[in-house]
């Protein structure tokens, strides 16, 4: 077993069987990455996670991390789950009741010289800001602490794959935000693919560089967020969202003068008011489709800081029978903007038709607790 | 009160727990977690001596260990004496009676141990055994005391397949609870009135015990 999450692929998923339930799915996972298994419940999430961490054992499947193979059903390799380098964050966390929360840190970390344990095990601690509670037990910690307890112990494994399975389903949505950017200062300190398994979209949006979608076992699509979650023909993610656009942008440049950040993505700048944020780091925003107004010709003299030149790429109607959703092109960017069905009709929007994108606002979803234009 | 009767009783006692007990975890374990034909009838089989009179255990028993019976035959080649109505046989006798006391709470104990939990230790690393003794066995350990004192009281308490088994040898095979119905028999009211005493008050301090290690027990683990 080798400490090394940096080292190597990535992780390399491939499964099928019709026992006890049909799955049949490939994906790959790069150090560093967040992919997001996503889908009804039902749909195979949590079996593949478990097939990961050795729990499961797929009728036919190949399961490669960096360069170890962990199951070849083939070839007849099966390394027994206890020999995997995972870290494991369970829907219930699955402490261990009878040890102390440093305990609980200590049990995963049989591999390391005993003498480095405790250390180890406190900076841990530290990391998920539970130091002052290394004495107590699971039983008296709340819902996050207890979810943050699991985190450590699934790090203090020197995991070569983080696999975390719907670990904010237990805990109340209003410390969720929290602990969203807790996991993302974490994947930027643990170089291991993660594996998030979620059937939240807001979970997706915000912490998934790459989406894997399931249903009843089958993949039905993967790629990255911004790209999936922007396709019309998906109706995977409507209901559970209004529609918008998912985008990956970096801070360019702070106007402190303006009180304004300038932001750069596929296409082209945005402005946001100014983000405590230092400059480079790569953001995850989204734009409601609400948000976004057409113009056929440039406005002159607007209180609006973004107006992007577009072109329409689809037009497709939205849940309101009196609006539509106009799928906009703009350089290698998606937005969608939802008009009223006598507005296209006015400015003769057609698949084609040059314009211009006016944006309201812009959300940034990640890192931290959706700072809102 | 019968002195060699009451140490008698109390040997019988901790030999038939060290017997017993290990065995008992590991199939109280099997039945809780393994997943094999025929699981229901060997849950059965486990309760049967819950269910026969003890004189029907006995009856068999004493058939089994008798001079033409298999075990007496090969515990005679062995070590050259009987196995009935002998201090072995009645070790014997008392392991078979006491196996669902001492197998049912194991087997809830692990039962009631999350699966997730287990995984959780298996995927932090632990090898099967590690994970035995450093998760499973203390987060079954009330189910392990509980069954340590049922077998415990109820083979000093045990009177029918004692009696079937061991008849009432002084020193040899007689327990506290023969040695009290002989008293009755005898009209000796006093001695066997002190003996079902002492059996009484040990029997409530066993349960006393027990209830208090399991709340504590368990308020450890609500931390």
């Amino acid at each position: 077993m080798t400490a090394s999450g940096s080292g190597g692929e990535g992780l390399a998923v491939t499964l099928r069987q019709q026992r006890p339930m049909p799955l049949d799915l490939a994906f790959d996972c790069a150090p560093g990455e967040v992919v997001a298994l996503f889908g009804p419940s039902g749909s195979g999430k949590t079996t593949t996670l478990r097939a990961i961490a050795g729990l499961h054992r797929p009728e036919h499947g190949r399961i490669r991390c960096g360069s170890e193979l962990w199951l070849d059903v083939e070839q007849g390799v099966e390394v027994p789950p206890h020999r995997r380098a995972v870290g494991m964050v369970f829907q219930d966390y699955a402490l261990f009741p009878h040890m102390t929360v440093l305990g609980n840190v200590l049990a995963a970390m049989g591999h390391r010289p005993r003498r480095e344990r405790e250390m180890r095990a406190r900076e841990l601690l530290a990391l998920v800001h539970l130091e002052e509670h290394a004495g107590r037990r699971p039983g008296g910690l709340s819902g996050g602490q207890r979810q943050r307890v699991a985190v450590a112990r699934a790090l203090a494994h020197d995991p070569a794959a983080l696999l975390l399975d719907e670990p904010f389903a237990a805990v109340d949505r209003a410390m969720r935000v929290g602990l969203y950017g807790e996991l993302e200062s974490l994947r930027r300190s643990v170089r291991a693919p993660i594996v998030l398994v979620t059937h939240d979209f807001d979970e997706v949006a915000r912490l998934a560089d790459r989406i894997v979608l399931l249903e009843r076992g089958r993949l039905v699509v993967q790629g990255p967020v911004t790209e999936i979650t922007n396709r019309m023909d998906l109706t995977h993610f409507g209901m559970q969202y209004d529609p918008g656009s998912l985008l990956d942008a970096r801070i360019e440049a702070h106007d402190v003068e303006r009180q304004l950040t300038r932001l750069v993505f596929d296409g082209g700048v945005l402005w946001a008011p100014l983000l405590d944020a230092p400059a480079d780091l790569r953001l995850r925003i989204r734009i409601a489709a609400r948000e976004v107004s057409l113009a056929r010709r440039a406005p002159e003299e607007i209180s609006l800081h973004n107006v992007l030149s577009a072109t329409v790429s689809t037009i497709t109607p939205a849940a309101d029978p009196a609006l539509v959703l106009v799928g906009l092109q703009t350089g290698g960017a998606r937005l969608l903007a939802q008009v009223t069905r006598d507005a296209v009709s006015r400015l003769a929007i057609a698949p084609g038709t040059p314009l211009f994108a006016l944006i309201k606002s812009v959300a940034v979803l990640r890192p931290g607790s959706g700072l809102h234009t | 009160m019968d002195w060699t009767a009451f140490r008698l009783s109390i040997e019988l006692g901790v030999v038939t727990l060290l017997g017993l007990v290990p065995p008992a975890i590991v199939a109280g374990r099997a039945l809780a977690y393994g997943r094999f034909r025929g699981k229901g009838f060997v849950e059965a089989l486990v309760a049967l001596p819950l269910l026969l009179p003890p004189t029907v255990v006995g009856f068999y028993l004493l058939v089994l260990f008798g001079r033409h019976g298999p075990l007496g035959q090969a515990f005679e080649a062995i070590s050259g004496q009987g196995l009935a109505f002998s201090f072995e046989g009645l070790v014997l006798a008392c392991i078979v009676v006491n196996i669902p006391f001492a197998v049912q709470p194991v087997q809830r104990a692990f039962e009631s141990i999350p699966r997730e939990v287990r995984e959780a230790a298996a995927v932090s690393g632990m090898s099967p055994l590690r994970a035995f003794m450093a998760v499973e066995l203390p987060l079954a350990w009330p189910g392990i005391v509980s069954a340590l004192v049922l077998t415990f009281a109820h083979t000093l308490g045990e009177f029918g397949v004692v009696l079937m088994v061991g008849g009432s040898i002084p020193g040899e095979t007689r327990t506290i609870a023969i040695a009290i119905y002989d008293r009755v028999q005898a009209f000796d009211d006093r001695s066997a009135g002190l003996m079902a005493a002492t059996l009484l008050v040990l029997s409530v301090a066993a349960l006393g015990a027990t209830n208090t290690l399991a709340t504590r027990i368990g308020r450890r683990h609500d931390g």
